[in-house]
């Protein structure tokens, strides 16, 4: 996170054709966090990808945010279950030929 | 290059109407978005077929075109040709398609070869893009992540020069910042993420840092004890056997083990399981002597 630079979410909302209101529902629910300096919102540029995955569930799937909650649950939920299966996949191999 | 029913991949029939078309369209959208579906190649590309069938569909100009040419799709151009530059091909504005970075702007040849490369329309918004992250594989062996080491990969072409860290996991992924497709109209690279496959070329067996190795050890020097040498991916280990060891028994030797990932100089342990080999093939006087021993003890 050292060298992250910061995006001023102005502009990211101007770029990405989106209302302001939709990131600040975002901050409310919990699915990102707004850098705030001087009354001026940022995001961190390593979280883009997921504020943009967020935008795009919203705008071109129609998923209200309740949804978009649900789901990023959910992905977070295979994404440490897959973590898992590597991990025990791993640890498996122990017990074979031995 | 074959002809695509896309009326087939969005599942109406050739009289739908949009409403019927985007209906579906959103329907299969849903379930086969890459963001809903991450790391499955399957649905990227069931959902490259419904968005490029929705291109087509959607739009009403695109939509006549094809069902006019419908299978004779490949005489399209030529006929289109013949009607003597009757109209540059139309301004498909305001058609919305998927965007974002999993690369569903490709088309097939048969799209491309009907209404030429999709891109150019959708760029027309200059809106700037990230590049499309990119997954790579890279096949190591367990010898290789023991030492942090320099390795230059092809990635689209291109070659890059990467530092593989020791105690690199089977299974691991890695970022490479910048390292993914271009960006469009000046938007950033996307991500290379490379997924380690660590096939294990020793004897040994690992758990994240700790190694585990059975060490086979002879009757005599199990009963009386004695030094034996065992090889550890370090070099050469020599270790003092105590008199009257049992089989299964286990032995722990603190920092021989695999390295830990991003801490230079901290090792895991290595752990050795004696397995005593009862000797066969005896002779007579070795018999006799097991004998000697046996009534000794009873």
């Amino acid at each position: 996170m050292e060298d992250d630079q910061l995006i001023p979410l102005e502009i990211f909302c101007v770029h990405h054709e989106i209302d302001f209101s939709f990131i600040d529902s975002l901050e409310q629910y919990g699915l990102i966090e707004v850098v705030k300096i001087k009354e001026t919102g940022f995001i961190p540029e390593s979280r883009v990808n997921e504020l943009e995955k967020l935008v795009r569930l919203h705008h071109e799937l129609d998923i209200n945010l309740e949804g978009i909650e649900a789901i990023t649950h959910l992905l977070q939920r295979v994404k440490d279950l897959q973590q898992e299966i590597i991990t025990l996949k791993n640890k498996l191999n122990l017990y074979e030929d031995f | 290059m074959d002809y695509i029913d896309y009326y087939k991949i969005l599942g109406v029939n050739k009289n739908a109407t949009q409403d019927e078309i985007k209906s579906a369209y959103r329907k299969l959208a849903r379930k086969f978005h890459p963001d809903l579906n991450p790391d499955n190649k399957e649905a990227q590309n069931k959902f490259q077929q419904i968005n490029e069938a929705n291109e087509v569909l959607s739009d009403p100009e695109k939509r006549k075109k094809y069902d006019k040419y419908g299978k004779d799709w490949k005489h399209a151009e030529e006929f289109e040709k013949q009607q003597s530059q009757r109209q540059q091909s139309s301004n498909f504005g305001g058609q919305q398609t998927y965007s974002g970075d999993f690369g569903g702007g490709d088309f097939s040849d048969f799209f491309e070869s009907m209404f030429g490369d999709g891109r150019g329309e959708r760029s027309s918004r200059n809106a700037k893009f990230r590049g499309e992250d990119f997954n790579a594989e890279l096949h190591l062996n367990l010898t290789d992540v023991f030492n942090t080491h320099q390795q230059t990969l092809t990635v689209n072409g291109k070659k890059i020069r990467i530092t593989i860290p020791a105690g690199v996991e089977n299974g691991q992924v890695i970022k490479l910042k910048g390292h993914g497709g271009a960006g469009v109209n000046g938007g950033p690279n996307g991500d290379l993420y490379i997924t380690f496959v660590i096939a294990n070329n020793t004897k040994f067996k690992r758990s994240g840092n700790d190694l585990y190795l059975p060490v086979e050890l002879d009757l005599y020097t199990a009963i009386l004890g004695g030094d034996i040498t065992i090889d550890t991916l370090s070099g050469k280990v020599k270790l003092k056997v105590n008199p009257e060891t049992q089989n299964d028994t286990k032995i722990r030797l603190k920092g021989k083990g695999f390295p830990l990932y991003k801490k230079e100089g901290h090792f895991g342990d290595l752990f050795i399981t004696y397995q005593i080999k009862i000797p066969t093939h005896l002779s007579e006087k070795e018999k006799e002597l097991f004998m000697e021993l046996s009534k000794l003890k009873s």
